[in-house]
C-alpha cells in the first residue's frame, strides 16, 4: 500500500489539536458532557451525583472516541486527556476527581502504561490528601506483549472501552466502591487482545510517521500509540491475519468449550467498516470453531491509534452478570443503546 | 553556587533540549511514540516562565518549584520521573541560600533514588537511570578527590553521555520500549539522551557562575 509520508490533517495548529477536538465534542453534545478546558477535563452533564460511585479514565489523546466520547449515562463521569500519545497530568487526574466524587468514591480506571500509571498513582495520592476514596484499577490485556521483569508488563488496550462500559452499567445501578473496581477487575482478568497495523500514523507535533511499514507487510503486536509490533510479516489473507489472533487471544484466555464471549473487533481508525465487518465474519466463524459462542459483539472504531489502518480483537468471556451490565441503558457519545 | 545558579541550570536545559528536540523525537520514534522532545521542551519552558515568577526563593525552593512545574506540565513518563526527581532533589537543600559540590552530589543522587524509586528501574534496562547514574557516581567521585564543581561537573556529563551511547546494544526493560523486546536493540534510549542534556546544562550553568 502507499506509504503516507507527508501529514495532510484537518487542523488550524498543531499544538491546538486536542483543545479544539474537545471544544468540538462538548458542542456537538451539550446534553451529555461539558468541556473544562481550564482543567482540561470532560466531565458528564449531571456531575457529581450524590451517593454514585463515580468512574474516570484518561490517557493520552489520539484514541477517540475513548475517552472522552465515553463520558455520559451508564458510562464514564469524566475523562483526563493527555496531549495525543502523552499520558495526563495528576492535576488533570485529580480535578477530574474532585469534579464527579459524589460521596461514594472514585474508580480510576487506568491503562498499564508507564507513564499513565504514574501519574494516576500521584492523583490518587493528593485525592486521598483531600478526603476522596479513590481505587485505581490497571488494564492490561494485550496478549502481544509478555507480561514479565522484561517489560513495563502488559499494555491496556480494547478491555478498557469493555470495562468502561460494563462497571459504568454497575455504578449506574447503585453499586458501591468495592463492587464497581471488582467489575472493572473483573473484565480485565477475563478479557484479552491482540492487535494488528497495515500502517503507522502520524501524531500532529511530529508531523511525520512513527514506522515505516514496507509494502505487502503487516505489523503483528502493535499497541495504540503508533508503535512498532513485536514483528512484522508478509501481509496475508484476512482469514490468515485472524487465525493469528484468535490464536493470540484465545491460547492465553483459555475459555471453557461452550462459553458466552464478547467479541470486539476495533478499528484503529484508518480501516473502513467494510474490512472490520470482513475481519468479524472470520473472527464469528473461528470462535465458533474453537467452541465458544459470541453472543455480543461490537464492531467498529472505539480505541484507536489516530489515523492508523489495523485492528485489533478483544475477546471477553461473559458471564451473565457482565452479560446483563453490558446489555444495560448507554448515552454516550461513542456508544449508545438502550435509551 | 545559589539561585541563579538554579534558574541558569533551568535556562540552559530548556535551551538544549528545544534545540535537540527533532532529536529526541526522532529517537523515540524508534523505539517509542515520537513524543519525547515535544514532551520535555514544553515541560522545562514552563519551568523557566514558573521560576521568573519566584524572585528571591532559595535554590532548594527553587528545584521543588520547577519538579512541580514538571510534573503539572510534561504527562507521559518523563514528567513524574524528573518532576519527582528536581523535588527530591530540592528538598535535600532545604532554604539554605547558597550550595557546594558536596551538596550537588547529594541533590543528584536523591534525584536518582527517585526516579529508581518511581521507575522502578535498574542499571541496565535503557533508561535514563543508565545515564545518570554512572554520572552521579563519577561527580561523587571526583568531588571526593577534591575537584572543583565544575569540573567534576564536566566528568559527569561526559559519564552520562558514554552512559546514554552504551544504551544502544540494550534491549528495554522498562517503559514503552519494553513492548518492542528483541527490536528495541540498536537504538539510544530518548530518556537517557535527554538525561545527559540535563547533565551537561548544569556543567554550563555552573561554569558560567563560577
Amino acid at each position: 500500500m502507499a506509504v503516507e509520508t507527508k501529514m495532510r490533517k484537518f487542523m488550524n495548529d498543531p499544538a491546538n489539536v486536542v483543545k479544539e477536538s474537545l471544544a468540538g465534542l462538548a458542542a456537538a453534545h451539550p446534553n451529555l458532557l461539558r468541556y473544562d478546558s481550564a482543567a482540561q477535563i470532560v466531565v458528564r452533564k449531571d456531575a457529581p451525583k450524590q451517593g454514585k460511585v463515580a468512574l474516570i479514565s484518561g490517557g493520552g489523546s489520539g484514541h477517540e472516541p475513548l475517552h472522552g466520547g465515553f463520558v455520559g449515562l451508564g458510562m464514564l463521569d469524566a475523562a483526563c486527556p493527555g496531549e495525543v500519545f502523552t499520558s495526563p497530568v495528576p492535576d488533570q487526574m485529580l480535578a477530574a476527581t474532585k469534579a464527579v466524587d459524589g460521596g461514594a468514591g472514585v474508580v480510576h480506571i487506568v491503562k498499564n502504561y508507564t507513564g499513565d500509571v504514574m501519574n494516576f498513582k500521584m492523583a490518587a495520592e493528593d485525592a486521598a490528601d483531600d478526603g476522596i476514596k479513590v481505587s485505581a484499577i490497571v488494564i492490561d490485556d494485550d496478549v502481544a506483549v509478555q507480561d514479565s521483569l522484561y517489560t513495563a508488563g502488559r499494555r491496556g488496550v480494547g478491555a478498557t472501552v469493555l470495562a468502561e462500559k460494563i462497571a459504568g452499567a454497575a455504578a449506574e445501578s447503585g453499586a458501591d466502591l468495592a463492587t464497581v473496581s471488582d467489575t472493572v477487575k473483573r473484565v480485565n482478568e477475563r478479557a484479552r487482545s491482540f492487535g494488528v497495523a497495515l500502517s503507522s500514523c502520524i501524531p500532529p507535533a511530529a508531523g511525520k510517521p512513527i514506522f515505516d511499514l514496507p509494502e505487502g507487510e503487516i505489523e503483528l503486536g502493535i499497541g495504540i500509540h503508533g508503535e512498532p509490533g513485536r514483528r512484522r510479516a508478509q501481509l496475508g489473507t484476512a482469514a490468515e491475519v485472524v487465525d493469528v489472533m484468535v490464536e493470540a487471544v484465545m491460547s492465553d484466555l483459555k475459555p471453557s468449550r461452550g462459553s458466552q464471549v464478547l467479541a470486539f473487533v476495533n478499528g484503529m481508525g484508518g480501516t473502513p467498516l467494510i474490512e472490520l465487518y470482513l475481519l468479524y465474519a472470520e473472527v464469528d466463524r473461528k470462535l465458533r470453531a474453537a467452541g465458544v459462542e459470541p453472543v455480543r459483539n461490537l464492531i467498529g472504531n472505539y480505541i484507536t491509534s489516530l489515523e492508523m489502518a489495523g485492528a485489533s480483537l478483544t475477546v471477553l468471556h461473559l458471564d451473565d452478570e457482565l452479560l446483563k451490565l453490558w446489555d444495560a441503558p448507554v448515552h454516550t457519545p461513542g456508544l449508545r443503546w438502550g435509551v | 553556587m545559589d539561585g541563579a545558579t538554579v534558574r541558569s541550570w533551568m535556562r540552559e536545559i530548556e535551551s538544549s533540549v528545544r534545540a535537540q528536540r527533532d532529536y529526541l523525537t526522532q529517537l523515540d520514534s524508534a523505539i517509542g511514540d515520537g513524543d519525547h522532545g515535544t514532551n520535555v521542551t514544553r515541560g522545562f519552558a514552563a519551568v523557566v516562565e514558573a521560576l521568573d515568577g519566584e524572585k528571591d526563593a532559595p535554590p532548594g525552593r527553587l528545584l521543588i518549584l520547577a519538579g512541580r512545574t514538571l510534573v503539572s506540565t510534561v504527562g507521559g513518563a518523563s514528567g513524574p520521573l524528573w518532576g519527582s526527581a528536581l523535588r527530591s532533589g530540592g528538598r535535600v537543600l532545604g532554604d539554605s541560600p547558597t550550595f557546594d559540590g558536596q551538596q550537588v552530589v547529594e541533590v543528584l543522587a536523591a534525584a536518582l533514588a527517585s526516579i529508581k524509586d518511581l521507575g522502578a528501574a535498574a542499571p541496565g534496562d535503557k533508561t535514563m537511570v543508565d545515564a545518570l547514574e554512572p554520572a552521579v557516581e563519577k561527580l561523587r567521585g571526583e568531588v571526593a578527590a577534591g575537584a572543583q564543581p565544575a569540573a567534576a561537573l564536566a566528568s559527569a556529563a561526559a559519564a552520562a553521555e558514554a552512559g546514554m551511547e552504551a544504551t544502544i546494544p540494550l534491549q528495554a526493560r522498562k517503559g514503552r520500549a519494553s513492548y518492542l523486546g528483541e527490536r528495541s536493540i540498536g537504538h539510544q534510549d530518548p530518556g537517557a539522551t535527554s538525561t545527559a542534556l540535563i547533565l551537561r546544562a548544569l556543567e554550563r550553568a555552573v561554569a558560567a557562575g563560577s
